[in-house]
């Protein structure tokens, strides 16, 4: 089984505080792997180094079997790594519309392209389309971001990761702070996305870890306290103790 | 497909003229006919119009700010000086564009400083750059003639047919085409993917760099471009007022320019034209009615805008000729909306 994306003894400190504590994950090609762990594990940290927004003290990062460890965030990108944040990272002036062409066009080069006008490529647009069209917002596609429901949000923040076509793509948090009522559309795009994308996810919410994960890893306090499938974590005395406390998980 | 090409329809819509921008470009032709005594202040106003939108292209467009953008102007001005007074390149056309370039290499060396920093570095960071380069031309009186500035420039026809006159002519209808050129190709450049990715950058670098935008080298290339930009429009001003001194760095130069984005908005091109008409005019109808105190107004003026809200003056501004294209061209017909609505 060939490994998508691993960290190997990864250390990471903010001042005295050890927030990765040797860590060393391996995410197969093509699982569904959720890492999970109590509030305050550093996961959104692990996140952040595994993407290139912040610099590991000590350790190295392979993507499909090469060191990315000091390579920049949009370098990653191209090289087909790409993330949802937590929370919303989007651009408020620009549209739904703006948004994935722009991230299309990045992805096929033509990011720098000063002389064309945007909405002249076929490919570009085509492709603009269908995702506008797969994430439910082409009927919004011309309305400024800031002003989309927060449900919409959530779906172009997924959408405009998936532009990037990842390899490898890191979903933290999708549904946090999705009402009820639209959380549905959230989870069908996850649950359809490709199985050729390796997908490695952060959530809190064990319904939808144990609906979506076929390995989990479980972070406490920065170090990896144990990895398996699913109903082996379930059971496990250990995660119950630190992390699940006295819930019972059906599985 | 036919998704797709709606896609294409809506991607293109900033990118399509609007009456409106017809309408403005055909005034500011007319204007070059109805006031032929005139000239120099409307000369004076195009060439504040090129410079803001070279500050709008950084400000609006990439979120840059500066506070030292004569720089440029100064760079450019000195630089067209030269060209002509030692007779190097005598085509004015030829020395706007080797001017321009001047001011590029130094926009293109400085970016690097620049765009390192948050808002309050990089205000600080393009002061200085302006305030050294302005002690350096006194220090190198030899070649810019220090205090006195540079004297006895004499330009040579343009295209080697057509002479400056007395009157101001050939300046103002030579600024006004340099000027539509460069807007032209201003909005060629926001059009694009790159402009598109410069707004993306303004609105939220970490998502930016996030779908594989380079952020660092697209910053640069804006504000290189824009420092060409500047950098014509000061050259610009030597080419029509055969004189360059000292000031065309001084720091009120860089500071207007700011005052004139606050008066026309920033972000879509037109608000450095028309802040520097408004502003101009202002500063003419206040320095007539008081001489010493034009100031004080401007800064009123200033004050109210900020109050009242940019959108809610152009909206009251734009009532009246929308109501007359209302009434002309039915109640269907495209009408002037403010910058934010369209």
């Amino acid at each position: 089984m060939t490994i998508a994306l691993e960290t190997q003894n990864l250390e990471k400190q903010f001042g005295g505080l050890r927030v990765t504590r040797d860590l060393s994950l391996k995410v197969e090609q093509g699982a569904r792997h959720a890492l999970i762990g109590p509030n305050g594990a550093g996961k959104t940290t692990v996140i952040n180094q595994l993407t290139g927004v912040l610099k590991p003290n000590s350790g190295r990062i392979l993507l499909e079997g090469q060191d990315i460890t000091d390579l920049p965030v949009h370098k990653r990108v191209l090289r087909g790594l790409s993330r949802t944040f937590q929370i919303n990272q989007l651009y408020p002036d620009l549209t739904p519309l703006e948004t994935i062409g722009l991230a299309v066009s990045e992805r096929l080069g033509h990011g720098g392209d000063w002389w064309r006008r945007m909405g002249t490529r076929s490919d570009v647009n085509g492709e603009t389309a269908d995702l506008l069209s797969r994430f439910h917002l082409l009927d919004v596609m011309n309305e400024e971001t800031v002003t989309l429901p927060y449900g919409k949000q959530r779906l172009l923040e997924i959408a405009v990761a998936i532009a990037a076509k990842p390899r490898v793509l890191l979903l933290d948090e999708p549904a946090a702070g999705v009402p009820e009522s639209e959380r549905h559309d959230i989870l069908a795009v996850v649950g359809s996305l490709p199985r050729d994308v390796t997908v490695l996810l952060i959530e809190h919410d064990m319904d939808l870890v144990f609906s979506f994960a076929d390995r989990i890893s479980v972070l406490v306090s920065g170090a990896l306290l144990t990895e398996g499938r699913p109903e082996e974590v379930a059971r496990d005395p250990q995660v119950k103790a630190v992390y699940l406390g006295e819930e019972a998980v059906d599985v | 497909m036919s998704a797709a090409s709606d896609v294409g329809y809506h991607a293109q819509r900033q990118a399509r003229w609007h009456y409106g921008e017809i309408a403005f470009w055909l005034i500011v032709l007319a204007c070059g006919f109805a006031f032929p005594s005139r000239y120099l202040i409307m000369t004076d106003i195009l060439r504040l119009a090129l410079f803001a939108m070279s500050l709008d292209l950084i400000l609006g467009y990439a979120g840059i700010v500066s506070l030292g953008h004569a720089a440029f102007f100064g760079v450019g001005a000195y630089a067209a000086g030269l060209l002509a007074l030692h007779g190097i390149v005598k085509e004015p056309v030829l020395a706007l564009i080797v001017a321009g370039l001047a001011a590029m290499v130094l926009g293109f060396a400085t970016s690097f400083l620049v765009i390192r920093g948050v808002d309050l570095t990089r205000l600080m960071v393009t002061l200085g750059i302006a305030l050294l380069l302005e002690a350096l031309a006194e220090r190198f009186s030899n070649i810019t003639g220090g205090t006195d500035g540079l004297q006895g420039i004499e330009m040579q026809p343009i295209f080697g047919e057509i002479p400056f006159d007395m009157f101001g002519k050939a300046g103002f209808f030579y600024s006004l085409a340099v000027l539509f050129l460069l807007f032209l190709l201003a909005r060629r450049v926001v059009n694009s993917p790159f402009g598109l990715s410069l707004r993306a950058i303004k609105n939220n670098p970490l998502r930016a760099a996030a779908i594989g935008i380079p952020v660092n080298r697209r910053l640069v290339a804006i504000y290189t471009l824009a420092a060409f930009y500047a950098g014509i429009a000061g050259a610009l001003f030597t080419q029509t007022t055969a004189i360059a001194s000292l000031d065309v760095f001084a720091f009120e130069r860089s500071a207007d320019l700011m005052l004139v984005l606050v008066i026309g908005g920033t972000g879509y091109l037109y608000g450095g034209l028309v802040g520097a008409v408004i502003f101009r005019l202002l500063q003419e109808l206040f320095s007539t009615i008081t001489p010493q105190y034009w100031q004080f107004w401007i800064g009123l003026v200033l004050v109210v805008i900020v109050l009242v809200g940019r959108q809610r003056l152009h909206r009251w501004v734009l009532y009246v000729p929308n109501l007359i294209i209302r009434r002309i061209a039915g109640r269907k017909a495209i009408v002037a909306v403010p910058e934010s609505d369209s």
